[in-house]
Formats: C-alpha cells, structure tokens, sequence
C-alpha cells in the first residue's frame, strides 16, 4: 500500500518491542462481539491510475462552469483566481500543518491569519475580524448568537433579503438556543421593512446587502433605527467582491458584519469548502466567536503572532464558550489573504467596477427581451427577472442547450410564489459572447 | 509564572536580549514582512485589460452607494507575493505527532482529483442534471462511510468536526421534540474534547459531567448515577481521549438507552478502529467523522474539515436538509426541510458541505480498499503502542497497563522536582526539529502529553523521534534545564508572550 511505509517484518519486530503476540492482542479492549474478523465489504485498493480513472469519470459527468455561458450567482460565484494563489496553498507548510498551538514553528500561518484579519477589516469596514469562518452562513448564524448575548435579549429579525439559505441556516441554530428568529416575506427591495418588526426583546435585525435578489441598499438608516432600539445591526454580504466598490457595512454603522468570502481566492467547489468572514465592532470584541490571531514578542523582544484571547473558546471555556468551533477556513482564508493580496485595495475595486458593468450589459440584454421583467432597482453584479412563467423548467432547458441560466428563487425558497424569478449573475468571467448567447437562447425558450 | 485555567504558561521565562535586527534572514530561513510593510499601496498584481477598465468607470447608477473611502490595502506583484512563509512546521517535514489531531500524510492524489474542472468549477445551484457525477461522488462517500461505521444514515453537510458534533446533537433534540419530551441535559465524561460541552450548550443544553476511572475510563457507576429521563444524550469519545477503547461501551449504550436517551459517539478517533469495529455495532446513534483525519484531507492550517454524521435507524429521519435521493431520472437533492421530509430538523450551512473535501476522502478511500483501511487502524495503533514501549522507561505513561490505541498519554510525573514543565520540554523537542505532542489535554491527566504517530511514518522515522526524546529526557534528567527552560533556540522565534497578546490585543496591522 503506497501510504503505508511499515513492512511485514517491521510489523513483527515492533509487535516483539511491545511484547505483543499479535497486532489482535492491541485491540483486547474491544468486545468480542464487535470485532470484525474480515474486511468489510467495500472494494479493495487500488493504485492512482484507477482511482484516476473513475473520478475522472465522475468528474467528466459534471457541466464545469468554464465549459460555456454560465450566469448563477446567489451565494456562489464565479471568478478568476490567479495560479499563484493555487501554488502557494499547496506549498507543503500550509498544506499540512494545522492550526497554529506552536507559534514558534507557526509563524508562517499566524502571520497570515494577522495580514488576513487586517483585510477582512478593511473590507467590512470594522475595526476587529476573526480569523475565519467555515462560511458565510454558518458566520450569519454565530453573529445572530452572539447579538443574543450582547443584547440578552433572545429575538432576531431577518429581513426578506437575506438568502433563505442563509435564513434556514441561522434558524437552526438559534432554534436550538431558544432564540427566536423571525423572516420577513421575501421582497426584492424592502429591507426596512426590518424596522417595524423590532420590539424590546430584539437581539438584533439582519439585513444582506447586495441582497439575494442583487439590491443593493444602504442600510445606514436601518442601523441607527435598530440602535435606538436597542437592537444590533448585523450586515450580510454574500458576494466579496462587491466591498471593493460598495459602502462597507462598518460605514454604513453595521454592529456585526459578515460575508461569505468564497468570490475571493475560492473556486465554486459546488458549495465547499467556503470562507466564512466575521468582523465587529470592537466593544464586542469579547463575545466573538472563532479564533483570534494577535501580536505579540518573543522573550527576545522580536515581533511575533500568536492565536489569542482563547479564554473565549471551547478548549479552555467548554461549555461556557463562545462558540463550539474549533477547525475552521484556514487553507480558505489563506487563498482569501493572497488574492486579496495580489489585488489590492486599487485592483478590487477595479475588479469589482469589472463585475458591475458586466451585469449591466447582462441586464440590457435580457431587458431587451419580450416577456423578461428586471426586478432589481439597484444592482451589483447580480439581479432579479420576472419570466413569463416558471423559471426552474426554463433554466433546465436552457442547460440542455449548453447555457447555465442562472439559479430559479424556487431552488431556494418553494414556497413564496416566486416561481418566476430567476436570479442572473455575470462576473469577469463573463464574455460579451456569453451574454449574447444567453440572450438568444432565452428569447427562444421563451417564445417557445 | 503566568499560567492560564490548566497550567499551561503563556509568558516566555528568558531575558529579551539583543538580537540581530530583525530585517535580517538566517541562512535559509528569510526575513518575512508583513504584506503592509511592502509597499504596495496603489498598485496591484492584477493584470485586467484596459478597455474593460475604462468601460466599468461609470457607477453613476450606484450614486450615494459607493465607498466614501477608497478601500486601503496593498496589492503585490506575484513574484511579491510567492516570498510567503517557510516558518511553519509540517507533516512534510518531520512526524507531527500532535495528539488528537491526527497528522498523517496528505496523499497528493486528492489535491489533483479535487482540482478536476468537473469538480472545483460547479456552481452548488446549477441545475442538477449537470451535476449528476457530483452526487454520485457524494452517494459513494455515504456509502463508504456508512458500511464503515454499520450505521443506516448520513448526513453529510457539517463543515467540521465541531460542526457534525452540533448536526448529532441536534437530531437528537429533533427527536425528543417529536416525542413531545424536551430534555434538559447532556452527560460528558471528564476528559472529553472541549468542543464536546462547548457544542452541548450550544445545543441548549445543560453539561454535566461524568467522572473517569483511575484507569482511564468512562466511570460506569458515575453514569448510572446521573442518568435519568431528563438526559437528552451521552456524548462519549471512543477511542477516547486518553488513548483507549472503552471496554464497556456496549453497556454505556444499553444504559443510556434504558433512559431514552441517545448515545453520541465523537468520532475523531475513528482511525484507529476503521475497519475493524463498527460503532454501530456497539450502540451508537450518532457519530460525526472527521474526514480530515480518519481519511487524510489536508488540515490546511486549521481548516477547512469536513464532519459527517451517520445515524441511527432512530435518528435518520430528523437529518438536516439537504440529502440526496435516487431515482429512474438520476440523482436529485432535497433541498428544503418542510414538506417531503417534515422531521429534518433544518439546515446546517448554505449549500452541500465541504464537496472539496468529499472528493478527497473518497479518492483516499478507494485508494486504501476496505483491507487498507484496516490497515491504517492497524499500524496507527502499532505505532503508538511502539512509541508508548520504546519511551515508558524515561516518561511515564499514564496508564502503563495494558495497550492503547492510536496515541500514547504520558503525564508529569517524570519531570517532578526537575524544573522542567511539560511546556518546557515541548519547547525543547522544537529545538530537536520535531512538532510538539498536544500538551495539557486531556484535562484528567496531570500536565498531559498526548502523543500521536500515526500510520503514516515508518519504522525509521518513529526510532528516530523515540531515540531524540530518550536523549532529551536523559537531559532533562541530567539537570540540562536551561536547554528547556529557555527553548525555542533554533525556531524562527524565541517563546511567545501570550500575556502580553492577550492583555493589550492588536488583532490588525496599523501603521
């Protein structure tokens, strides 16, 4: 087996060190009548060549995004990601190591999680930024709970905006805790609606900006009526890019900002492993779940990082922590951190005034065809049409002639009545050619 | 001495002396700025075509909702940008033997199947006629894991171990719910993993503990004690944390059961026991298994992992969304909680979980065959036996009787009256090129050393790190303390102030 170095006669030798008759007699431990005396039944092994072979085979029955005109957005996006970003996280010291509890011989992953924690501020606009995250939503359920404890107060409003996912996810958690959590109706463009749902017992109101339906809306307004409420301002940001051009939610008076961070670094990877991107102002800095990387100095006064205020987490707090999580995005963040630093500041809004027009000349495009509604006053790089009838069975047949149409709002969210959304998206990786193509196409289908 | 809850130091003992300036590199090992010490501030290292640039300068449609800052961060050219970090341990250089975590090899066969177009380039909401290899990849990943473990269900989305510890626990709150009984406490042994009360109470549930034996056991007396019919769960660690089977996990089940409560087996140990125990054999509702270490995915640093659940018969039907299902059609996934399936109990993250992460375990999988992966279990637990033998005569072993599984836990009482803490001597082994074991855990065992080989090293290397810590113990007892007190010597870094870290944080770079 070409992972495993020991040989037979190493095994033997070994099992005499210990003094053991045979390798039986280290598992004494476990009961007779658990002991499986035979492999179980599943293939054997196999050499690279076959394993090769049928995953490529796997593989090969899967439409790749780079394979021809594709527009779904939603949480999940398409971007060119540098090669040097591929090359530096399977450099083998980041690759495999783990989280850093020697700083000593960690400093390669400290100092990034720090430079990664700069960027992440930066980004949201918020003076505090852990070091990452599983993802975006998994970030919007732990910010919901933490609001729960800043506030002790057990309510949460989320607005018709935030991705149902997102929603789905966050009341899952909060359920558990006791928090309850309320979703406004879905609706392309209300997100004050939050407002007139707070009471005295609300934690906090979440509120996604661009929103699932691609609105974008400055939600400064909202944070100082939730503030005077009592309530925190938690903002939600599913697509990373968009904070190289838009308000940032710090600026926007957010308490809690989160994002998914995928769109930076990221390939689509059909949902995971993502990045998830969590900062806050800094009087709740103690409340704040994830790891913190901090600077420090050595005992010879060198600069140094080390992960920090652990007396938070669940290694030392157990069930008294802030939160459960323990590994969490670091090879993601790390791709985060190198495009973030390949682009700069100056190269994501670059990138992001890229991705706007793109969706701009998307959105003339469709608007131009008879039957196609844009919903969406206000866009990024994302937007909502209004189809003639269902969206789900358009986009499959679309898929069938070599376009990948976008997400239909019923994949997220069946149950509202927006069968005929469908929700479009063009990135940098959008040709002119494809827009074209997708129009085309989309004019046929419905005019079918 | 500063130490925190569980006596481990955090402030370096040694004078700060004069070093050499800090901007100088020390023969292979290189001076490393901070990105934002590079320069950088108006330039980046990516290259887009000048007529895309000037025909997206318009935003006059996104009036009054730009930034009113430009965004501050430094963009680096590539060859910038490559100069990034050689100060980091790694499994790829030396036996990582870090306790609990399991750091094996990484075969490089994954990072090549995970980086196939057909599987890092699909959108998780495209239509799922397009995607039909992808959830035949994850139907094969549910049906390895599930005929490892004898267990009927998987849920496979939790993002990490943690992450599936939570997915468990809260079927079972689904499940108690659905008999209209809420229950109000979770039952932990001792020397269980912190995420363990950390996700109980996340859970909403009250942790009470349950006392260990003085040889390393759940405490079957304790646990018939405290069980009753308020207890939702028993969370227990097999092989636990201290290295060992727990022989009476047959009866924990029957007894947890007799309560009706449910018994959640974390399953971070699982490598030791793959293909020769299936829990569900011994009674186990729910276990998550953390694909990053029973079946070799990169740690990365801290993540990404991948935490899958299997489930009971009893449990499965409470399994959050989304699942896939089989029909004449292919492959479709059932995305939404309600309706079909009324009793999930929601929905942990966005979209399918770690799919990176799937294609990775399975192409491990199917690489080792169902006889190599007993194998792995076998020589993981070999070579710890062998570590255990080769080092009891300098360490001492906290629990000399009998075999352990896949790592060997050794206490303080070797260094008592030396001055040397088991910090110390970490920090020597540094010195000595190899990672440190995990320190100070398992709680129940004074200044703990938890040492994990794995399968993955050979018999060379195991001597050679058994022969360095028979040298650095013979040290320690010479009164060589200062070699240990002061370490790191030869790391990029002298100690770390942790103290200072936390007392006055500086979590960004200002300038």
């Amino acid at each position: 087996m070409r992972y495993l170095p020991l040989t037979d006669s190493d095994r033997s030798d070994m099992l005499a060190v210990i003094g053991a008759a045979d390798i039986d007699a280290l598992f004494v431990d476990v009961p007779a009548s658990a002991r499986l005396t035979g492999p179980v039944d599943l293939p054997g092994q196999a050499g690279e060549l076959a394993v090769e072979r049928t995953l490529g085979l796997l593989a090969g029955r899967n439409r790749a995004a780079g394979a021809g005109p594709f527009f779904c957005g939603a949480g999940a996006y398409r971007h060119h990601v540098p090669a040097s970003v591929d090359h530096l996280i399977q450099r083998s010291e980041f690759l495999t190591s783990y989280t850093p509890y020697q700083p000593e011989i960690a400093q390669g992953t400290l100092q990034v999680l720090f430079e990664f924690q700069t960027q992440v501020s930066a980004l949201l606009g918020l003076p505090v930024a852990n070091a990452s995250m599983y993802d975006g939503s998994t970030a919007c359920a732990e910010a919901v709970m933490m609001a729960a404890r800043v506030t002790r107060r057990r309510k949460a409003v989320l607005s018709g905006g935030l991705h149902p996912h997102y929603a789905a996810t966050t009341r899952t958690l909060a359920h558990s805790a006791g928090i309850e959590t309320r979703r406004l109706a879905p609706a392309v463009d209300a997100e004050s609606a939050v407002l007139a749902a707070i009471d005295a017992d609300t934690a906090c109101v979440v509120v996604q900006t661009p929103n699932v339906f691609g609105t974008v809306t400055d939600v400064t307004a909202i944070a100082e009526a939730a503030r005077a409420a009592g309530a925190l301002m938690i903002v939600v940001t599913t697509e990373a890019v968009s904070l190289g051009l838009l308000k940032s939610p710090g600026e926007m008076g957010a308490d809690i900002a989160v994002a998914e961070g995928q769109s930076i670094g990221n390939g689509l990877n059909f949902g995971g492993p993502y990045v998830g991107l969590f900062a806050c102002r800094e009087a709740l800095l103690r409340q704040m779940p994830g790891r913190l990387c901090g600077e420090t100095v050595d005992a010879e006064g060198r600069r140094g990082f080390v992960l920090t205020l652990s007396t938070r987490e669940q290694h030392i707090r157990r069930d008294k922590a802030t939160s459960n999580i323990c590994t969490n995005s670091g090879l993601c963040a790390l791709a985060f951190s190198i495009h973030m630093s390949l682009l700069g500041g100056t190269g994501l809004t670059t990138l992001a005034r890229i991705n706007h027009a793109r969706a701009l000349t998307l959105k003339q495009a469709l608007a131009a065809i008879r039957g196609v509604e844009i919903l969406t006053p206000r866009l990024f790089n994302e937007f909502a049409v209004r189809l003639p009838r269902a969206a789900a069975p358009i986009v499959e047949a679309l898929a069938g002639k070599g376009v990948i149409g976008g997400v239909p709002f019923s994949r997220l969210d069946p149950d509202e009545g927006f069968d005929d959304v469908l929700l479009v998206c063009a990135t940098e990786t959008t040709t002119a050619e494809d827009i074209s193509v997708f129009a085309k196409t989309l004019a046929e289908e419905i005019a079918r | 001495m500063s130490v925190v809850s569980i006596g481990r130091p955090t402030r370096p003992e040694a004078p700060a002396q004069d070093g050499v300036p800090e901007t100088h590199g020390r023969g292979l090992l290189q001076h490393e700025p901070l990105i934002f010490e590079l320069g950088g501030w108006d330039k980046t290292g990516v290259d887009f075509p000048a007529d895309e640039v000037a025909a997206s300068l318009d935003v006059s449609d996104l009036a009054g909702l730009t930034r009113e800052t430009p965004l501050e961060l430094p963009g680096l050219s590539e060859p910038e940008t490559l100069r990034l970090s050689q100060q980091n341990h790694a499994i790829d250089l030396a036996l990582y033997p870090l306790g609990s975590c399991t750091m094996k090899h990484n075969p490089r066969l994954g990072e090549k199947m995970a980086r196939l177009p057909g599987f890092i380039d699909i959108h998780p909401l495209q239509p799922v006629s397009t995607v039909q290899g992808a959830l035949a990849l994850m139907d094969e990943l549910a049906h390895w894991l599930k005929t490892l473990t004898g267990m009927p269900a998987v849920a496979l989305s939790p993002k990490a171990g943690a992450h599936g510890e939570l997915c468990g626990l809260l079927a079972i709150r689904a499940a108690h719910e659905a008999r209209g009984a809420a229950r109000k406490t979770v039952l932990v042994p001792t020397s269980a993993h912190g995420t363990n009360p950390a996700t109980a109470a996340l859970a909403g549930y009250q942790v009470e503990e349950i006392a260990q034996t003085a040889d390393g056991h759940v405490d079957i007396a304790d646990l018939a004690r405290r069980l009753n019919d308020d207890v939702a769960a028993v969370m227990v660690t097999n092989p636990n944390t201290c290295g060992l089977f727990e022989r009476d996990v047959i009866e924990i089940a029957r007894l947890t059961h007799a309560v009706g409560a449910y018994f959640y087996c974390d399953g971070a140990n699982f490598n030791a026991i793959v293909g020769r125990v299936r829990p569900g054999d011994l009674g186990v509702d729910a276990m998550h298994i953390n694909l990053h270490k029973t079946f070799s995915t990169p740690h990365g640093g801290g993540g990404p992992g991948a935490g899958p659940v299997v489930l009971s018969a009893a449990l499965a039907p409470f399994a959050p969304a989304p699942w896939l299902s089989h029909g004449e059609a292919g492959f479709s996934l059932i995305e939404h909680a309600e309706g079909a399936a009324g009793e999930a109990f929601g929905r942990m993250c966005a979209f399918h979980g770690q799919m990176g992460m799937y294609v990775r375990a399975v192409t491990y999988m199917m690489s080792h065959g169902s006889d190599g992966l007993r194998q792995v279990a076998e020589d993981a637990v070999l070579n710890a036996n062998y570590i255990k033998a080769r080092l009891s005569g300098a360490m001492s072993a906290a629990y000399p009787d009998g075999p352990c599984m896949h790592e060997a836990l050794f206490d303080d009482r070797w260094l008592e009256g030396t001055g040397v803490t088991t910090l110390d001597f970490a920090k020597g082994m540094i010195d000595a090129g190899f990672h440190p074991m995990t320190m100070y855990f398992p709680l129940v065992v004074h200044g703990a050393m938890l040492i994990e080989p794995t399968e993955t090293e050979s018999r060379r290397e195991l001597d050679r790190f058994c022969d360095t810590l028979l040298e650095l113990a013979a040290a320690v007892k010479a009164g060589d303390t200062e070699r240990f007190t002061g370490a790191p010597f030869h790391a990029p870094l002298r100690r770390l102030d942790e103290t200072q870290a936390a007392r006055r944080p500086r979590l960004s770079w200002t300038a």
